[in-house]
């Protein structure tokens, strides 16, 4: 439970709104939201200049355990999230074996314990071995904890199964997730198809790649009425579909993730691998359109899709790397300045609906009295220069660059399991 | 300029005086020895990370020619099967004294990631389906010789533009130096969005050829099966072919160029291959001479080049 904590000077997301006051944090919970609390023994967080607010949720992170431990594993994934101001994470479950089935579930889940950093949720297949093919262990899958289904960095291309999937689940309130990149339009492409992908002579993702499989899902939606979450949204017109969906009451959600708020598929022309990812980068008018549906809730939810790779995997040639960057550490500053939400909305798409999207009853709610003390301590102002980080990797478009914005504390569980000094 | 890698935003005084000393070079390779002392003493690496034969030959007699040094390898013979990194085999071949690396590497940018992990000059002999510099050099050098000029020459390059780095080099070298270029081919075989392209299209090549000055020939790749790029391969020889036929109704001053390998009775008959107005040998040999020029350019600015020597 960790030593008790104030919370102080600093502006708290509060139920009744932003308000200047102190946090106290007890025994794993929130035990004082106020301005009068006796300071002595208690360890100190100067949050003066800062905002406090729920810890921030991630619905997309790839923590690569089990089988591809080089890249990233679930301990090294939790503090790179910590440090990132998250206290919940899903993890996508295109591991070696995927988690397709109720114990390889509750393995990760497990592991998440253990680590002790934040809370760590499992994401299941859609599919057996994510093959498209047969259902994975869904029921098992449901009984370990999962609330999210996804094949996600595949497809389920075959609308037969997906549509299977969704009657499955739709009453149980399960999401759906799909990873929305039609593979036919995908073949042998590494970026967006455009001017840029035309003039390197590599063969480019059509924006269309993901619209088709957005409006056919919306459509099997509707015939099902399963909740239906879409993964790292890149398109104007996707985005478009989406909010059209919402109007007619479809059960649809949407996330976004902060690289594609910041970059378009310009910063591809020198072929870093480092601003490789799936999808890819998109056109200047899509980012546009992003950051537009990010504001007005059209998308719900910022999610990292973090995704590591090791140096040696990506120190190659743009076409023979593969695809995603990481990028927890970075992910509020990087919305902070490139979308510039008022705090209310910044811990609205960060923490708060990814966090009812999830599931997670014990993450994203306005700090109160006797809520676990999930939470986090941001400044949005402080300029600071992206490093490495936690992570086992560090493929991130973001390293290096000046964002405005800075996690200065996380406390997970009523633990700091980050910052905290100063 | 330190290495050569791209003719995109390459200025026309670059190419000039590469194109000038490949004149140069072209003589000297007509003597009874020809061969100069230019670069005696340095080693040039050919890595080919994807299989040639043809432009490894050039660069090798090019660089002999030179009386360079060379060390080559490809693909199949190389550490690579043993699962050693590009990076690491460049590194290597570095560390072993080469003074100059020529990269041929089947994907888009290899050569530029090369020059940032090495210190030496790098010349891109074909990355991808992106640039091919010393061939968009080598075909100007040809039309210059041909014509006495570029300016104001109309050039159509015709067939599988999408998927060629020949097709994107040289439309940059010949739009820099004033010629007016049209890529013909199916849609399915053009860049989807040509925004930035100095070039107009045509989708008929019979629409063009009664205006041009070169038509110059891309490869059809047939090794990608046709992938469904278009319908058959008579059909594409039907439409883009550069048959007997049309190959009559040119103007009676215009050049056929292609930039190898052929394929004969695909996209150029025969005996139009083997046509006084086909340039594709003429072609081949300048491409020693503009490598001569180039490797020259990036190794031998010393004091003293020793041309004649």
């Amino acid at each position: 439970m960790g030593e008790p904590l104030l919370l102080q000077g600093g502006m708290v997301m509060t139920p009744g709104g932003p308000a200047a006051a102190d946090v106290l944090i007890r025994d794993g919970f929130i035990v004082g939201v106020g301005n009068d609390f006796d300071a002595t023994d208690l360890r100190i967080v100067d949050c003066s200049g800062a905002w406090v607010g729920p810890g921030f949720v991630d619905l997309h992170v790839h923590f690569r355990e089990p089988g591809q431990e080089w890249k990233e594993d679930i301990a090294t994934g939790s503090v790179a999230a910590a440090a990132g101001g998250f206290t919940a994470v899903v993890a996508m479950p295109n591991t070696d074996p995927p988690i397709d089935s109720g114990h390889l579930a509750r393995y990760v889940a497990d592991r998440g314990a253990e680590a002790g950093s934040v809370h760590v949720m499992p994401a299941g297949c859609i599919t057996m071995g994510r093959q498209g093919e047969k259902l994975a262990h869904l029921d098992e899958l449901w009984d370990a904890g999962v609330r999210i289904f996804s094949d996600d960095g595949d497809t389920v291309a075959d609308a037969g199964v997906l549509r299977r999937a969704m009657d499955y689940l739709a009453e149980r309130g399960a999401v759906i997730a799909q990873h929305a990149v039609d593979p036919g339009l995908a073949r042998g492409g590494h970026m967006h198809e455009g001017q840029v992908s035309s003039r390197l002579g590599i063969l480019g993702i059509p924006a269309e790649a993901e619209e088709v499989i957005i409006a056919r899902d919306l459509a099997l939606t509707r015939l099902t009425g399963a909740r239906y979450h879409v993964q790292h949204l890149t398109t104007a017109a996707g985005a478009a579909m989406v909010a059209k969906a919402k109007d007619s009451g479809l059960p649809v959600t949407a996330e976004v993730t902060p690289h594609h708020l910041a970059f378009d598929h310009r910063n591809v022309e020198e072929t870093d691998p480092d601003y490789k990812m799936m999808p890819p980068l998109r056109d200047v008018a899509d980012v546009e359109a992003l950051r537009e549906a990010l504001r007005t809730g059209v998308i719900d939810a910022v999610a990292t899709d973090h995704a590591p790779h090791a140096a040696v995997e990506k120190d190659v040639p743009f076409e023979h790397a593969p695809f995603g960057v990481t990028g927890l550490g970075s992910a509020a500053a990087a919305v902070n300045t490139f979308v510039e939400l008022d705090a209310e909305t910044l811990f609205q798409r960060m923490s708060v609906i990814p966090a009812r999207i999830a599931g997670l009853p014990d993450h994203g709610r306005w700090l109160a009295d006797g809520l676990p003390a999930n939470l986090v301590v941001f400044d949005p102002t402080r300029r600071t220069i992206v490093g490495a980080g936690p992570s086992k990797s560090a493929n991130s478009p973001f390293i290096g660059r000046e964002l405005r914005g800075h996690v200065r504390a996380t406390v997970s569980a009523g633990r700091l399991v980050f910052g905290g000094d100063g | 300029m330190k290495h050569l890698l791209t003719t995109e935003g390459l200025p026309a005084e670059e190419l000039l005086s590469i194109l000038d000393r490949a004149d140069e070079f072209a003589e000297v390779l007509r003597r009874p020895i020809p061969k100069v002392p230019a670069l005696r003493g340095k080693t040039i690496a050919t890595m080919f990370f994807e299989p040639s034969t043809r432009t490894k030959m050039s660069f090798e007699r090019a660089a002999k020619a030179l009386s360079a040094d060379t060390m080559s390898f490809t693909s199949s013979t190389s550490s690579l099967s043993k699962g050693e990194s590009l990076k690491d085999t460049v590194l290597t071949v570095e560390a072993m004294g080469a003074d100059l690396m020529v990269i041929r590497h089947t994907a888009t940018g290899a050569p530029w990631r090369v020059a940032e992990w090495c210190s030496v000059p790098v010349v891109n002999a074909g990355d991808g389906a992106h640039q091919h510099p010393t061939q968009a050099l080598l075909d100007v050098l040809t039309a210059r010789q041909h014509f006495g000029r570029i300016a104001g020459l109309r050039i159509a390059v015709v067939g599988d533009i999408r998927h060629s780095r020949v097709a994107r080099s040289g439309v940059f070298a010949f739009d820099t130096l004033g010629a007016d270029v049209t890529l013909v081919g199916p849609p399915t075989l053009l860049p989807v969005n040509r925004d930035g392209w100095p070039a107009s299209v045509s989708h008929s090549l019979d629409d063009v050829i009664p205006e041009v000055d070169v038509v110059y020939l891309l490869r059809v790749q047939t090794e990608r099966g046709g992938a469904s790029v278009f319908p058959s391969l008579a059909e594409y020889v039907s439409r883009y072919g550069m048959t007997r036929r049309r190959f009559e109704r040119l103007k009676p001053d215009t050049v056929v160029m292609h930039p190898g390998p052929m394929n004969r009775g695909i996209e150029i008959a025969n005996d139009v291959a083997d046509d006084h107005r086909s340039l594709v040998l003429t072609q081949v040999a300048n491409g020693v001479a503009v490598r001569m020029s180039v490797l020259f350019g990036l190794l031998g600015a010393g004091p003293g080049d020793g041309r004649d020597g």
